[in-house]
């Protein structure tokens, strides 16, 4: 039996079973939303602007309608015109015009690959001819791409109705957003510090790089209702926000979620859903949209690009006063950069008495951002880890322990006010620094070793979830979240814990939004905490069930039913202890089908905390950087399948060290994006790492009833800041822009040869 | 358009023959004329590996190879990799050790793993980390993935019997298997 | 009364001042006593009769679910903190 950290002992949970969907997946039968096929299916494409910055002035499609196996043509005009003003979609707030000309232009195009017209046809390669017959006439307008660029009074406007608080109702403007955070006196806190390190930091806008390229399926009913099949990491989503583009009722879209190949927060949006019912519904047939690579690169949603200047002051002793920190962050052509999410995680991890963040939320010339794991937070975290790391080194103490000595606990205030309840932060310091790969030497020239922490909230939100008894015993998991990952193991082993069941009982099933309850998102960390809270209330409830039968049976009070390790017993002469199977078979005669049911919107969220040590080499020649070790350490809560939750740990890490060492988006001075495949958009190959050790950490998470955290997004946050900490100390130069690539890291390499060699022959002459 | 083509060849063990348009990449036969839609698309420039095949014993991106080619050729996708009853090694350690999260690069990983064990039974970390390079994970960071290979040629070396069953416990015909033994022994 | 724990973009409602007394019984009747003595309160926070999208409110250290209906405590300390993201965006990964 596995000892849980509150007290419990448990069964199923904190082991390793092979999970449900496994088979399927390993034997190519499991079906992704591009597997799905359909009897006189059409294929659907989508012509994209070949500016970063235009206005469409006319869009002629004849030409293309009349091409042999073409069935439609639409453009934005097809689509209604929504009011340009934060609305409620479902459980969700947000523009509804940005989010409709995201996925059609209407009068501007905003970024080079904006979506403006879409073709349905008898083949893909037919559909794509179409487009070359498009005539689309544009006025070039000067791109805006930084946000240096865009916050210039000067600059060019992006969208003509968008203000800001600050400048006024009549002042257009590029800054979506300014949010300030503010405690104590920031002046005072540096007047005080004996020692204070400032510097500026730019990050690449990189993408989530989920291996499956976006997909969708529309099959439209001349009654008005429409079924979606498609890879999503919220089915409910996609049926709230293509309802609203489309102005159709709600209740008229039924979303099937395919098997999604990753999304890491950028499936948790709409693209091509929307047009592939509008498609179907002008063809009556049903319609596919999958996207190439390179439309993934160009037109989806990455997270953004950043500039942060980070000012952080302490005492000799080390103890943190002060940190001052302006960031400005690429929220792509419509505004929702993650920059809320990074001025609240920058300094998390800590507890500083002073501080003052100014955050900005920028628009630009590149595809509207979505979110990507940790939102905001790695690249934040790049600017205040490194500096944390500065401050430890000229103190002279142990980065380890610097962070312990400042780190935060239950009652810190957290950046926004609130005091953390029970957190893990310190913890997982703790196991870095005993973990076997902190306490071995490293030795070698051009070698070094980093470390850095990271921070992230968790969400809770709203999941159902159904348990149905079968008549021989065995167990159903009907579920609104779709797996990501080992989403329904997980789930299977909760409620196989609960009901005294073998794991393999319990089948678990990922359900179409018609058949569930309201779910949202497999996304910020949640599912396992807060499905997995609804599937452990809607076991409990089959339990009470069960109770109230098996009283029933025994002519006793259900409350005299007690049920532990499986069996149902109750005090009394000639009363035989039941198991669920026993009991199962009686379920007809005792009134009827048992089904638990259970719906949260999870309160009580636990924040994660991952601490991370990387080793590299630097080839002093060429400025590549090689990662020789990498552990991580993180509080999970409760590891309910470890195998899965050292998954998540290892998958963000190598993310993470992709981000911090060749992922960039790639823009030439038109703004026209340049890398737009894998081979040019180079993330990590299996070559470019090594094994990733993990130290779970379990600091439960009060309230919950498994004291589950979520494990999906922390660990990507201490990467970037982790490796530029190692090549510090491997070189000797600090690096303070993403990604570190051999081009920069060896730019920095000579130019601090070039200032020793100048002060070498300074002190010559 | 050009007129389409009769092409033969053998996949998984199946002499097949299908029409095909000469622009149409083996990949998109394989998913949408023969509906084999085990090998997955990720970039169709040869950058991912998630549509990796065993063309004549050699791993190939299924989506750089005209359908076409696949004339006179022997092809085993991973719908070909499992015997009926019988989980392919490979894949009974992908299970055992997690080596996949979305799985959407798994198809591609199996493949390029038995084309590496076919040739070289025991390959080092180095080596299984070399011959999957080309094969993309975004879920995983490789390590589960490396140690399943590993854990495979191993137990391939080692002669053992891998453990694999389609479904949990013991296969229908394995407990037939065991029954009758049992019988004899009696 | 609670502690109603102002955001710095808001202090200039209050004079400056980063904390102030507020009586109701959930949040909807804070925000109303907020607005009587600091007048704007109810424009900034509130939209179409709930909480803003993009706000959220912390009771006690804990993240509410139940908008203007949020129950207040006779002592509670009240934050409100901007929603991940702004309300814009999906809260993560
Ligand atoms: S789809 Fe063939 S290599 Fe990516
Ligand atoms: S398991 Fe998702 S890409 Fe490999």
């Amino acid at each position: 039996m596995a000892a849980s950290p509150n007290g419990h002992d448990y069964r199923v949970i904190g082991t390793r079973p092979v999970r449900h969907d496994g088979i399927e997946k390993v034997t190519g039968q499991a079906k992704y939303g591009a597997d799905y096929n359909f009897p006189g299916m059409l294929y659907g494409k989508i012509l994209r602007s070949p500016y970063a910055h235009a206005i469409i002035k006319s869009i002629k499609v004849d030409k293309a309608a009349a091409l042999p196996g073409v069935k439609a043509v639409i453009t934005a005009n097809d689509l209604p015109a929504l009011p340009d003003k934060m609305e409620q979609a479902g459980e969700m707030a947000l523009n509804m015009s940005h989010l409709s000309a995201n996925i059609m232009a209407r009068d501007k195009v905003l970024y080079d690959g904006h979506a403006v017209a879409a073709v349905a046809a008898t083949s893909p390669h037919i559909a794509e001819e179409a487009l070359r017959l498009i005539e689309v006439d544009y006025e070039v307008l000067p791109p805006v791409m930084s946000v240096e660029e865009a916050m210039k009074p000067d600059a060019p406007i992006l969208l003509p109705g968008l203000r800001n608080k600050e400048e006024g109702p009549d002042k257009p403007t590029n800054v979506a957003t300014h949010l300030q955070f503010k405690r104590g006196d920031v002046n005072e806190g540096f007047k005080q510090a004996d020692y204070v390190v400032e510097r500026e930091f730019k990050t690449a806008m990189v993408h989530q790089g989920y291996i499956e390229p976006h997909n969708a399926v529309g099959i439209y009913n001349p009654d008005g209702h429409a079924t979606i099949y498609c890879s999503t990491q919220g089915s409910f989503v996609v049926r709230s926000l293509s309802a609203a583009v489309l102005g159709m009722p709600e209740g008229n879209i039924k979303v099937v979620p395919a098997e999604i190949g990753g999304g890491f927060g950028g499936k948790t949006t709409i693209y091509l859903e929307p047009l592939s019912v509008l498609l179907s519904k002008k063809t009556g047939h049903p319609v596919k949209l999958t996207m190439s690579r390179a439309e993934v690169l160009r037109a989806t949603g990455p997270t953004s690009g950043s500039t942060i200047r980070c000012k952080m002051g302490c005492s000799k002793d080390g103890k943190l006063l002060a940190a001052q920190i302006w960031m400005a962050y690429e929220a792509g052509a419509f505004p929702g950069s993650p920059v809320g999410a990074g001025a609240m995680t920058i300094v998390a991890p800590y507890n500083i008495p002073n501080l003052l963040i100014d955050a900005y939320d920028v628009v630009v010339n590149r595809p509207k951002t979505a979110a990507y794991r940790a939102p905001g937070a790695s690249n934040a975290a790049m600017a205040s880890e490194t500096i944390i790391d500065e401050l430890a080194e000229k103190c002279g103490i142990d980065p380890c322990d610097f962070r312990i000595m400042n780190g935060a606990r239950e009652g810190t205030p957290q950046t926004a006010g609130p005091p953390y309840r029970r957190i893990g932060y310190i913890e997982t310091v703790e196991a870095i620094k005993n973990s076997p790969h902190y306490k071995s030497k490293l030795e070698g020239p051009n070698r070094g070793r980093g470390v850095a922490s990271g921070f992230w909230f968790n969400v809770g939100l709203q999941s159902s979830a159904i348990v149905n008894i079968h008549t021989d015993g065995t167990a159903s998991v009907v579920i609104g979240s779709v797996d990501i990952g080992g989403t329904r193991a997980a789930q299977a082993m909760i409620a196989a814990e609960v009901l005294g069941l073998d794991v393999n009982d319990v089948r678990p099933l990922v359900t179409d939004t018609d058949s569930i309850g309201h779910t949202d998102v497999t996304g910020g960390s949640r599912t396992a905490f807060a499905t997995g809270w609804a599937v452990y209330e809607a076991a409990q409830d089959v339990v009470r069930q069960l109770k109230e039968r098996a009283a029933k049976l025994w002519e006793k009070k259900p409350e005299e039913v007690s049920f532990a390790n499986g069996l149902f017993t109750a005090q009394g002469d000639g009363i035989k202890p039941m198991t669920i199977k026993e009991l199962a078979g009686r379920l007809a005669r005792t009134g009827g089908p048992i089904s638990g049911r259970a719906t949260v919107n999870a309160r009580g969220v636990g924040p994660a905390f991952a601490t991370t040590v990387i080793d590299v080499e630097v080839d002093p020649d060429t400025g590549k950087v090689q990662i020789l070790r990498a552990t991580v350490a993180q509080d999970v809560g409760k590891a309910i399948h470890p195998s899965y939750v050292e998954g998540q740990m290892q998958g963000g890490t190598a993310q993470g060290i992709g981000w911090a060492l060749n992922e960039e988006y790639f823009y030439d001075e038109r703004g026209i994006l340049r890398n737009t495949g894998l081979l040019d958009y180079r993330m990590p190959t299996c070559l470019d790492l090594p094994m990733i050790e993990t130290c779970i950490v379990e600091v439960p998470t009060p309230g919950h009833p498994l004291g589950i955290r979520g494990v999906g997004e922390v660990s990507i946050v201490p990467p970037p800041a982790a490796v530029a900490n190692a090549i510090a100390h491997a070189v000797g130069v600090r690096m303070t822009e993403l990604p570190m690539s051999p081009p920069r890291v060896l730019k920095a390499l000579l130019s601090k040869r070039t200032r020793a060699e100048a002060q070498a022959a300074a002190a010559g002459s | 358009m050009a007129k389409k083509v009769v092409v033969e060849a053998n996949i998984n063990g199946e002499p097949i023959e299908f029409l095909c348009e000469p622009r149409q990449s083996l990949l998109e036969v394989l998913r949408d004329v023969l509906e084999l839609t085990g090998s997955k698309e990720g970039c169709l420039t040869g950058d991912c590996g998630a549509c990796t095949v065993i063309v004549n014993g050699r791993p190939l991106c299924s989506c750089l190879m005209l359908g076409v080619e696949a004339q006179g050729k022997t092809i085993q996708t991973v719908e070909g990799l499992a015997a009926p009853d019988r989980l392919h090694v490979l894949q009974q350690k992908f299970l055992e050790h997690a080596s996949l999260q979305c799985g959407i690069c798994t198809p591609g990983f199996l493949m390029s793993a038995k084309a590496l064990l076919d040739r070289n039974p025991k390959p080092t970390e180095a080596e299984i980390r070399y011959a999957l390079a080309g094969n993309l994970c975004r879920c995983t960071g490789y390590d589960k993935i490396v140690r399943a290979v590993a854990d495979a040629a191993q137990t391939l070396a080692s002669g053992q019997q891998p453990a694999g069953h389609l479904g949990s416990g013991p296969s229908a015909t394995e407990q037939t298997e065991r029954f009758l033994q049992e019988q004899e022994v009696k | 009364m609670a502690t109603v724990i102002i955001p710095a973009q808001l202090r200039k409602l209050t004079g400056g001042k980063d904390r102030v007394k507020a009586k109701g019984r959930n949040v909807r009747q804070l925000i109303e006593d907020l607005d009587r003595q600091f007048p704007g309160f109810s424009e900034q926070l509130l939209q179409d009769g709930d909480v803003k999208p993009s706000i959220a409110v912390s009771i006690d250290g804990e993240m509410g679910t139940g908008g203007v209906l949020e129950p207040v405590g006779e002592d509670s300390e009240v934050f409100f903190l901007p929603a991940l993201g702004g309300g814009r965006e999906n809260p993560g990964g």
